[in-house]
C-alpha cells in the first residue's frame, strides 16, 4: 500500500511510468532525479501520509523512501 | 463599487548583467548546475546604485506611464528588505528623488511577498477613502546581502525595482486576496541586523549575509503557494480560464513547475522571467508586471494572479484586474 502510493507520487513528479519504479530502483541514477526532485517527492509523500520526514540524506533507492515512511508512521 | 484601479506599471533594473559563467569564475559552480536547478542564467547587479535609486527610477517610469504629476501622489509604499538605511525609509528617499512632496511615505518588509502585502495595504487605504492614489514599489539590491563565497545562495539573487500606480476608481484593482505568515519557521531564511551590543550585553557578531535553508524554503514554496492560490480562487466565481497569467515570485523555475503541477495548470499559464533577472525578492513580481505593461499586454479587463512567498515565512496571492 505504502509502496504503491509512493510509486504513484514518484511517477507523477518525474513523468515516469509506474513500472519503472521498483523497490530497488535508484532514485538518482536510474530515475535521474536531482535534489530538488527529491524535495518535491518527499513533500508530496509527507502530505499524503501525514508524516514528517527529516533526514533524507541517506536516500538512494525507492525502498529507502518506503522504509522512511513506514518508520515515520510507527 | 470603490476599487483601486491599476493605472500603470513599470520597472527599472541596473545596467550590469552577470551571467552564470561569470559567477563561476568567482565561486565553484557552473552554468549547467545553476540553470538546471533554478532556471536562472543572468542577473542584474547594481554598479553602485542603492535601493532608493532603483526604486526612484522605476517610480518615474510608472508615473510617466500613468500620466500622473509627482505632486499629486498621496501615498508611497516601498516593499524592501534591502533599504539604503535602517532609517530613513527607502520610500521617503524615493519621495524626495521624484519630488512627491505631498505624499505619505513608508516601507513595508515581507521579503519576497513584500510587494503583494504592500499592494494589499495600499488597496485598503484607497478603498477606505483616506488616499485617492498610491505608488506601490518593490525594490531590492539583494546583492548587498550576499556572501559571494556561498555558492548555494549567491547565484540565486539579483537587483531591480518595479511597481504600479493605483487610483481610486470603480472597477478592477484587487478582486480577491489570500495572505498568510508562519513566524514559527522564521529561522529558515534570514538576513541579520547588528546584534544587541550595549552596556548591558555583548553578543557575538554573525556575518550579516543572507542565509537560507534551501530545502525548507523550496518545500514551503511548493506546498503553500498552490494552497494560497486555491483559497484565492475559492473566493471568486472566476475560473482559471478567465485569468490570463499567474505571476509567481520569481525565485526558481523548479518551484513554479511544482506549483503548476499541484494546481494541474499548464506551465505557460505562469509568467517567468527569472532567466534574465534571478530572484529580486520583493521586486520580482512588479518587474514582471512592468514588463507586461510595456508590452501592452495588461489592457483593460485583463486579470492576473500575483503570488508571493518568502522569508518570514510569508505568502500572499492577489487576483488583480486591469
Amino acid at each position: 500500500m505504502v509502496f504503491e502510493k509512493i510509486q504513484e507520487i514518484i511517477a507523477e513528479q518525474l513523468g515516469r511510468d509506474v513500472s519503472e519504479i521498483q523497490m530497488d530502483t535508484n532514485v538518482e541514477k536510474d530515475l535521474e532525479a536531482d535534489s530538488l526532485d527529491l524535495f518535491q517527492i518527499i513533500s508530496d509523500i509527507e502530505d499524503e501520509f501525514e508524516v514528517s520526514i527529516e533526514d533524507t540524506d541517506g536516500i538512494q533507492t525507492v525502498g529507502d523512501v518506503v522504509k522512511l515512511v513506514e518508520d515515520a508512521k510507527k | 463599487m470603490v476599487a483601486s484601479k491599476i493605472c500603470a506599471a513599470g520597472y527599472y533594473v541596473p545596467e550590469h548583467t552577470v551571467s552564470n559563467d561569470q559567477l563561476s569564475e568567482y565561486v565553484e559552480t557552473s552554468d549547467e548546475w545553476i540553470y538546471s536547478r533554478t532556471g536562472i542564467r543572468y542577473r542584474h547587479m547594481s554598479g553602485g546604485e542603492n535601493t532608493s535609486q532603483l526604486a526612484a527610477k522605476a517610480a518615474k517610469r510608472i508615473l510617466e506611464a500613468a500620466g500622473a504629476d509627482p505632486l499629486s501622489v498621496e501615498l508611497i509604499i516601498v516593499a524592501t528588505i534591502s533599504g539604503d538605511y535602517a532609517t530613513p525609509s527607502t520610500a521617503c528617499l524615493v519621495q524626495a528623488e521624484i519630488g512627491a512632496k505631498n505624499a505619505v511615505a513608508f516601507d513595508l518588509g515581507a521579503a519576497c511577498s513584500g510587494f503583494v502585502f504592500a499592494l494589499s495595504v495600499a488597496d485598503k487605504y484607497i478603498r477606505s477613502g483616506l488616499f485617492q492614489n498610491a505608488l506601490v514599489i518593490g525594490a531590492e539590491v539583494m546583492t548587498k546581502t550576499l556572501d559571494f563565497q556561498d555558492r548555494s545562495t549567491c547565484v540565486l539573487f539579483g537587483d531591480g525595482a518595479g511597481g504600479v500606480f493605483l487610483r481610486r476608481g470603480n472597477t478592477g484593482g484587487v478582486l480577491a486576496e489570500d495572505l498568510g505568515s508562519d513566524g514559527m519557521s522564521a529561522q529558515s531564511l534570514l538576513v541579520r541586523h547588528s546584534p544587541v551590543n550595549n552596556l548591558c550585553t555583548q553578543q557575538s557578531c554573525k556575518q550579516p549575509f543572507l542565509c537560507m535553508d534551501g530545502k525548507a524554503i523550496f518545500q514551503f514554496a511548493v506546498r503553500e503557494t498552490p494552497k494560497s492560490i486555491s483559497r484565492l480562487m475559492d473566493k471568486t466565481t472566476l475560473t482559471y480560464d478567465e485569468i490570463r497569467w499567474i505571476i509567481p515570485h520569481q525565485a526558481n523555475s523548479r518551484i513554479i513547475d511544482g506549483i503548476a503541477r499541484k494546481l494541474h495548470l499548464p506551465a505557460d499559464k505562469f509568467y517567468c522571467n527569472m532567466y534574465d533577472y534571478g530572484n529580486t525578492s520583493s521586486a520580482s513580481i512588479p518587474i514582471a508586471l512592468g514588463q507586461l505593461w510595456e508590452q501592452g499586454a495588461l489592457t483593460e479587463g485583463v486579470r492576473v494572479i500575483i503570488a508571493g512567498f518568502g522569508a518570514g515565512l510569508t505568502w500572499g496571492s492577489l487576483l488583480l484586474e486591469f
